[in-house]
Order: structure tokens, then C-alpha cells, then sequence
């Protein structure tokens, strides 16, 4: 049994992770440089309790059940989590009938410990809240994760239990070819399989609609963020949400797993599903609605922006399970709570997979995955004995994160390792913090020339064309 | 893992490694060194150009050879220094650093903070856009063009006049480089006058005052960028903008003195300058520790790096010795178009003159910078020009200086004569 994934974000890599299992061969096709490049990197990053979701729906269903999923999962792949919980937050007396109402949908979803706090106890806790604010709903199960961190840690389990990661695939027709549904790429390469998982996120809709009869039609609905530097990390500890509107959630004010604000998403339907582009208006709206929920926020404090594209299904749910045309199953649709549900989602896929094509159990299946050393995170013994194994480890890089040589030259090693700057970011966090790779890019590029065995020039950001120099000087 | 030294200083550029040898040749023998690069010199080993060392030594010199000088005169001091070494905090003068040989803990007496200061990115300036590869700060444009000999671009746009942008127009042009456009958000430079002269105006590359970029397009590479003109609350004004196509844009948008290290250990920081409050002998909040260079302020050249880390470094020594100004302290502040002065205090049972170091809001003509003492004018200084890119400086006679001492308060001020 051959599976193909197209698509390495989030759900693929998941997915992928969870059908290794069982005895299949996965393959997963990435039209990208590394996994977690579409929406996957750039979204909130929170495990949403799961109020939000229209009950009986599958965003409610998984959302529910990806959540309590965290603990554990976090634990096995070794990534950041946090259950810090989250604030609806009211501005009115008016809308607090609506906290009721979030409340008990709450309830029906199966969320649990779900309470309303007035807004005197939610200052208590959270101090640099408006003073605007009347009530809130408080739901402590909500939690905050590294998207791509997850991302990046299903993707080198599943690899390291024998899944294989091809990226710069760009899959751009499917065909039948007697027995074998055949995904092609845009090089020219070939992947024959018994099926086709469909995690290809915004264009989810074009891998299906090449064979389906059952068009799906998914809008890339844009989100723009800032970031704020870590001193400004205490100006909120939970996840701050205002009430949600017909587009989805709203800004909210987010702390990150690296102790860094978040503000954002805006939301605005966009017709290019590639374009990432923040825009002046985007975040202008996105600043000026969170500092509605903390007032003080200082814009001299934002150290990066960032947008991210949210696949919605026309449908307003989660489109899971077998797609109309035959070998194919799609998993599309994905956006909030996608990443919360991921576990849940990936699972239950895997499940019905497994079931249908009558797979047996993989006795090799290693759970665990073993997490790269985060030098900033260690104690000074801890440091200590890591240098004294390998030296790497005592050479900084990255004065404003703290990340080492020997960190970077692991996340090029590892399974699914980095191969551009973009990659050794979102693994050791290298570049992130308050210079902007201002300091480290030049070290970082030597680096990955060496370990990769090509030119320093040939180094890119995110894949071909995006080198970071055009040329050696003459 | 512990040991004491008498004075550990953190940095190796040109503020460091002035500090070492004048502390040194203030009596103090037990030093210690500490730079994060593999190299000595700190950011003057990529600045190639010339125009260093006018003050200091005479004669115009490059970075490296600025820097040659103060690491010839460290080395024949037998000073010790530890490149490859990164400090990641200090408390109580214990300083923890790390290099390739392993996590050490040193116990000072005193420590000079002289770690320099870092590049404002992108992000801090919120322009939209994509984020393909082609954006850089123009200091790591410089590190790659000139220590990796990596070329960034072929054709480009530089926002901000700051010295290090219009330094790298020059650069880039030598290079081959079309240099399309220097654009600066304000009316005026936050650059040297002799680099815009000897950086743009000789190789024709135009200076858009009053403009600035408020859009990157671009998939993979920076394709163009928009460019558009500012009214005079510096907010795009519709209808003007121009997309210019490149392959590069380069931040020359500020500096800021790099005060992590300073965090970690308390230190107070002034909101203006983001360098630590000092008194006249450029000790900090925290007893025992000082800061010179840029870490204090941005400064505009190099030579006045090197005299006030000097006088840090005799300061220092001095503390060691157990010669403390005590913690009575005349505050000084500034005002009237001065953004701000360094020291902003004075030790009230110090001696010898007092120099102060600033910088002015907005260009001036025909101004005087004064210092006033309980309401009395005191010291001042007329100047026929003074502008934001130029430091200033107003330095006391002994006399003005004890003046200074005994006042209750003081101020820094600009007028127009």
C-alpha cells in the first residue's frame, strides 16, 4: 500500500505520522523548500478550548478532542506547549448576553471549566486590560503551541518511523494510470499510489478538483500579525480574544511559547493564495484593535510582522474523508481551530484509512521523538556538560535568542532537516528575536554552506530564487 | 567555573579595547577582555572605507587600521582577551560568559560594559509588504560585502540617511551596483554632511528627503519597492507614490546601543538614548559597572568612542582602587532642542573637569548650547550649525566644573543668538 500526502504543513505531517503506524508507505510531496511554509507558520498559535465551533460540527468535534490531546502529544514529540487559557473578552453590558451564549455552546461541545468573570477579576489577573473591559468568559483549557515547532516535530517522527519527505514538489496534475492514482509534479517527477491524502491547505481545493466530480472551493482569507519583543511579554499571560465576529475570531492579543505578544489576525478574503504580503491597513486594524483589549501596547516594541493565509471551505466546516473521485482522501478546509484539531484530525484519518485498505498494525512504531537541546532554555550545568561534549554548543550565533553553532548543525542534521535560513529559524529560533537575523545571517549562511556542501551564495532564505546574495564580489 | 578578576570588560571593539589599555595605564594590571566575535575590533573590521582617526591620531585611517592601533597597544600591554566568548548575564558583578571552551562565571571587581550597538530592523519600522530575500540592514549588507566578499544586490534602494547607508551606497556602487535612490523619512540627515557629499552627491545618486518606502513587492526576491513622499506628520501622503524596481533594499533606519547584557545586571536606562544613566565618571545604577561607547549613545565617530571609554577605563581603575564618587549626585538634564546629554549626573565629590556629549532634536542655525546652574548660565558654546547626524560636545573648565559640583540642579540647553 502506497500513500501519497501532498501538502506538509500541519495536517500533513501529522497525518503522515499517524499512518506510519500501520504498514504503509507515505510519501508526503511539498511544492516548498521545508514542511510548516503555508499556514502552518503564520497563525495564532493557540489550542482553542472549543466554544467557538457550531455544535455537531467537525470543527467542534476536533477541536475538542485535539485539545485534550495536547498534554500528552507535547510530551511524545517533545514541542512548547502551554495551557495558559483565554479570555472572551466584552467591552459592554449589551454584548455580555453573549458570553451566555458562548458559554453554554461550550458546554455542549464538551468543553470544560468554562466560567464568566467580571471585569475586575479579569484585571486581577491580567493587569494591563482595559479598563473597558465589563465581563469575559475564562476557559482554562486553552493553550498556546509553536505552530511550526509542532509542525517541524510530527514531520521528523514520521520520518524517523520511515515516512519520506520530498519537498519542491509542486504537484500540478493527478491522473489514473491503470491501478495507481499518480500524482505529477511540476519537474516532471512522478509519485504513483494507491491514494492520495489531500492536505494541500489553500489549494485543497484544486488537488481535489482535478478528478472530483464535487468541486470544492476554498478562499485563502488573509490574517495579518505583529510581534513584539519579549519585554513587552507581560502584557498578557492568557490568550486575550474579543468577542468573535462573522469572519472568525477577531484580534486578539496572544502570548507566544518563546515569551514574545502576538496581535492579530485580520481577516480579508484575498484572491492570490500565495501572497503573503502584510499591508499598512492590515496592520494598522490589527494594532489598533488590540491596543482595544491592552491600551498600553507600544508600537515601538513590534519587532516583525507576518501574514497568514486561513484555507475556508465555502462550506464554513472541516471537509474530511473520501473525496468523490476514487483514491483520494481529502482533509481539507482546515482553518481555526485546524491547528488544535490536528491531532485529533490526523488520527481519526489515519483510522479510517487503516480501516478501508485493511492495514495491519507497525510493531516498529517509535512514538517518542527526541526534542533538539534549546541552549536558552538550559540551566548553566546543563550548558556546562552540552560544551563539554561538543564545543559547538559554547559558540552563540544568535546573541539576541541565544542560539548556538551546535544547535544550528543539528537542525540541519536532523530528519527533515533545515536547508535555508527560513528553516533554521523556525528551528532553533536563530534570527527571530530583536535584530532580525541582523547579526547572525552572515554566520548562519556559512554554516549551512558548510554542512550542505554548497556555496555560500547559493544559500537561499526559502528555497530557489530566494538566495540571500546574487554573487560572489569580483 | 568562578574566577575573580579586577576588571572585566565586555566588548572588543574600539570602546573596549580603549577602556583595557587606559585602565591599565591607570595603575590596573588584573584585566580581562571578553569579544563574542572570533577577531578583535568589534564592527570597525568591516568598515573599510576611510575618514577614521582624524581626531585621535591625525590622519585619516580605515576601521581596521583605527583598530589595528588599539589592539597593538592592548597586545603590548600583555592585556587578556577572550574572543569567541559571549556574555550571557551579569549579577552582582559576576559575569557569566560562554565560548567554544565552556560556561565560566567571573567574579569582578568592576566591569565596563562596551558592547556596542546593534542595527534597528525591518520590523521596527512596520513597513508592509512581502518578505522575500533582498531586504537587509545595511551593516549586514556591509559585513557581506566586505568580510565574506558576498555581493547583496545589483540594483538598489536605501531607506534611511544614517552613515552606514550612505557609507554602503558608495560601497555598492564601486561594486557595480546601481544605487537607484537614498530615501530618508525626514526633511534632513541623520548622516554625516561629509558622507552625503562624499557618498551620494560624487557618484550622482539622489537623496529623497521627506520620502520613504511603504511597500516591498516581490515573490521569491525583492521585485520593487514603493516609494512615496511624507507630509509633515511624516504619514505617505496618497497620490505620490513611485514604484521603483530593484532587486535590494537596505535599512539605514538607526541605531540602538545593545543593553541586554546591561538588563540582566539592572542597570537603569535612559528612555531617550537606550544606553544606561551615567555619572561623570560613566559608572551606572549599579556600583561598579560602566558603560562607554556605543552601548551609552550612538555616537557619530569613532575618536570620541575611544576618549570616553578611556576615561571609563580610568574611572574603573580607580573604583578598584577604592576611589568611589559616592552616590550624591547633581542630576543634569536637558532641554530646549538638546534631545539629550551624557553623563545626565554629576558625582558632587569628584574632581577634575567635566565634559558633557549630546545630540540636538532638529537642525539649528546660529545657536548656543549652554550649561545653566541653578538658573545661572555657567559654561556655553556657539555653534553656527547643529544637526541630529553631528554629536555635540561642551566640555567645563575646572572652575565650571566645581560650579557644577555645587549646584542643586543643572541643565543643558540650546537657544538661537
Amino acid at each position: 500500500m502506497r500513500i501519497v500526502i501532498i501538502g506538509a504543513g500541519v495536517i500533513g505531517c501529522a497525518v503522515a505520522r499517524e499512518l506510519r503506524r500501520y504498514n504503509a508507505d507515505v510519501t508526503v510531496l511539498e511544492k516548498e523548500n521545508d514542511v510548516a511554509c503555508g499556514t502552518s507558520k503564520a497563525n495564532s498559535g493557540v489550542v482553542h478550548a472549543g466554544f467557538d465551533a457550531v455544535p455537531g460540527t467537525l470543527k467542534a468535534r476536533y477541536n475538542v478532542l485535539g485539545n485534550a490531546a495536547f498534554d500528552r502529544l507535547s510530551a511524545e514529540l517533545g514541542f512548547s506547549f502551554k495551557r495558559n487559557g483565554a479570555y472572551v473578552l466584552c467591552f459592554s453590558k449589551e454584548d455580555e448576553p453573549v458570553l451566555g451564549k458562548l458559554l453554554e455552546q461550550g458546554i455542549k461541545n464538551g468543553v470544560k471549566q468554562l466560567e464568566i468573570h467580571t471585569g475586575e477579576q479579569i484585571r486581577k489577573k491580567e493587569k494591563y486590560v482595559s479598563e473597558e473591559v465589563t465581563a469575559g468568559l475564562w476557559a482554562p483549557s486553552s493553550g498556546i503551541v509553536s505552530p511550526y515547532g509542532m509542525t517541524i516535530a510530527y514531520a521528523e517522527n514520521a520520518a524517523v518511523n520511515g515516512a519520506e519527505f520530498k519537498t519542491g514538489k509542486r504537484v500540478d496534475d493527478i491522473f489514473y494510470d491503470g491501478k495507481k492514482i499518480v500524482a505529477k509534479c511540476s519537474d516532471g517527477s512522478v509519485y504513483p499510489a494507491d491514494l492520495i491524502v489531500n492536505c494541500a491547505g489553500v489549494h485543497g481545493d484544486d488537488v481535489n478538483n482535478i478528478l472530483c466530480e464535487d468541486k470544492l472551493k476554498i478562499t485563502a482569507r488573509k490574517g495579518e500579525y505583529m510581534l513584539l519583543d519579549k519585554t513587552a511579554g507581560g502584557y498578557a499571560h492568557s490568550t486575550l480574544f474579543q468577542l468573535p465576529t462573522k469572519m472568525g475570531k477577531g484580534i486578539l492579543v496572544v502570548p507566544t511559547v518563546s515569551g514574545n505578544i502576538m496581535l492579530g489576525p485580520t481577516a480579508a478574503d484575498v484572491d492570490d493564495k500565495d501572497c503573503a504580503d502584510t499591508t499598512f491597513e492590515g496592520l494598522e486594524e490589527a494594532f489598533s484593535k488590540a491596543r482595544r483589549t491592552v491600551p498600553s501596547l507600544d508600537k515601538r516594541a513590534v519587532i516583525t510582522q507576518f501574514t497568514g493565509l486561513r484555507a475556508h471551505s465555502e462550506t464554513g466546516d472541516f471537509e474530511i474523508g473520501f473525496a468523490t473521485c476514487r483514491q483520494m482522501y481529502n482533509i481539507v478546509g482546515i482553518e481555526s481551530p485546524g491547528l488544535t484539531a490536528a491531532p485529533a484530525i490526523a488520527t481519526a484519518a489515519a483510522e479510517e484509512i487503516a480501516a478501508a485498505f485493511g492495514l495491519e498494525r507497525n510493531e516498529n512504531f517509535v512514538a517518542q521523538r527526541k526534542a533538539p537541546p534549546s541552549f536558552a532554555k538550559m540551566t548553566d550545568e546543563q550548558r556546562a556538560e552540552l560544551i563539554a561534549k561538543d564545543p559547538l554548543y559554547g559558540k552563540i550565533v544568535c546573541r539576541c535568542e541565544n542560539v548556538t553553532e551546535g544547535e544550528i548543525v543539528d537542525a540541519i542534521r536532523r530528519p527533515v532537516g533545515a536547508k535555508d535560513l527560513d528553516g533554521i529559524k523556525r528551528r532553533t529560533r536563530a534570527g527571530m528575536g530583536r535584530c532580525q537575523g541582523g547579526f547572525c545571517t552572515p554566520r548562519v549562511m556559512e554554516i549551512l554552506a558548510r554542512e550542505l556542501g554548497c556555496d555560500v551564495a547559493e544559500v537561499t532564505k526559502n528555497g530557489k530564487g530566494s538566495e540571500i546574495v546574487v554573487g560572489r564580489i569580483e | 567555573m568562578t574566577e575573580k578578576k579586577n576588571l572585566v570588560i565586555i566588548g572588543g571593539g574600539p570602546a573596549g579595547l580603549a577602556a583595557a589599555k587606559a585602565a591599565y595605564d591607570a595603575g590596573e594590571r588584573d584585566i580581562l577582555v571578553l569579544e563574542r566575535e572570533e577577531r578583535l575590533g568589534g564592527i570597525l573590521n568591516q568598515c573599510i572605507h576611510n575618514g577614521f582617526g582624524l581626531h585621535t591620531f591625525k590622519e585619516e585611517l580605515t576601521g581596521p587600521e583605527y583598530a589595528a592601533r588599539y589592539e597593538r597597544e592592548v597586545a603590548a600591554r600583555g592585556i587578556e582577551c577572550k574572543t569567541g566568548t559571549t556574555v550571557l548575564s551579569i549579577k552582582d558583578r559576576q559575569v557569566t560568559a560562554v565560548g567554544a571552551e565552556g560556561l565560566k562565571v567571573y567574579d569582578a571587581k568592576a566591569v565596563i560594559l562596551a558592547c556596542g550597538c546593534r542595527e534597528r530592523p525591518r520590523g521596527a519600522i512596520n513597513i508592509a509588504g512581502c518578505r522575500a530575500a533582498g531586504v537587509f540592514s545595511a551593516g549586514t549588507a556591509q559585513k557581506l560585502i566586505n568580510i565574506d566578499g558576498l555581493m547583496p544586490g545589483r540594483e538598489v534602494v536605501i531607506l534611511g540617511s544614517g552613515d552606514i547607508g550612505l557609507i554602503m551606497a558608495r560601497r555598492m556602487t564601486f561594486q557595480g551596483a546601481k544605487v537607484k535612490a537614498v530615501v530618508e523619512l525626514m526633511p534632513y540627515s541623520s548622516g554625516l554632511n561629509r558622507n552625503i557629499v562624499q557618498c551620494l552627491d560624487d557618484f550622482g545618486i539622489p537623496l529623497k528627503f521627506s520620502h520613504t518606502v511603504v511597500g516591498i513587492k516581490g515573490k521569491k526576491r525583492v521585485s520593487s519597492v514603493i516609494v512615496a513622499a511624507v507630509d509633515k506628520d511624516l504619514r505617505p501622503v496618497a497620490g505620490t507614490e513611485e514604484e521603483i524596481p530593484c532587486d535590494t533594499l537596505l535599512l539605514s533606519v538607526g541605531l540602538l546601543p545593545e543593553n541586554e547584557v546591561a538588563k540582566t545586571a539592572g542597570v537603569e536606562l535612559s528612555p531617550v538614548t537606550s544606553g544606561a544613566v551615567v555619572d561623570d565618571g560613566l559608572m551606572t545604577s549599579c556600583d561598579g559597572v560602566f558603560a562607554c561607547g556605543n552601548v551609552l549613545h550612538v555616537h557619530d565617530l569613532v575618536d570620541f568612542v575611544s576618549e570616553e571609554s578611556e576615561r571609563a577605563g580610568a574611572s574603573a581603575a580607580a573604583y578598584i582602587r577604592g576611589k568611589s564618587g559616592g552616590s550624591d549626585h547633581v542630576t543634569v538634564s536637558a532641554s530646549g532642542g538638546v534631545r539629550y546629554a551624557v553623563p545626565q549626573k554629576v558625582n558632587r565629590r569628584g574632581d577634575g573637569p567635566i565634559g558633557f556629549k549630546m545630540r540636538v532634536g532638529r537642525p539649528a542655525k546660529d545657536v548656543k548650547i549652554s550649561l545653566f546652574c541653578d538658573g545661572r548660565e555657567v559654561a556655553f558654546r556657539k555653534k553656527r550649525i547643529v544637526t541630529p547626524g553631528e554629536m555635540e560636545t561642551l566640555s567645563l573648565t575646572a572652575e565650571q566644573s566645581d560650579v557644577l559640583r555645587g549646584a542643586h540642579e543643572a541643565e543643558i540647553r540650546l537657544t538661537e543668538v
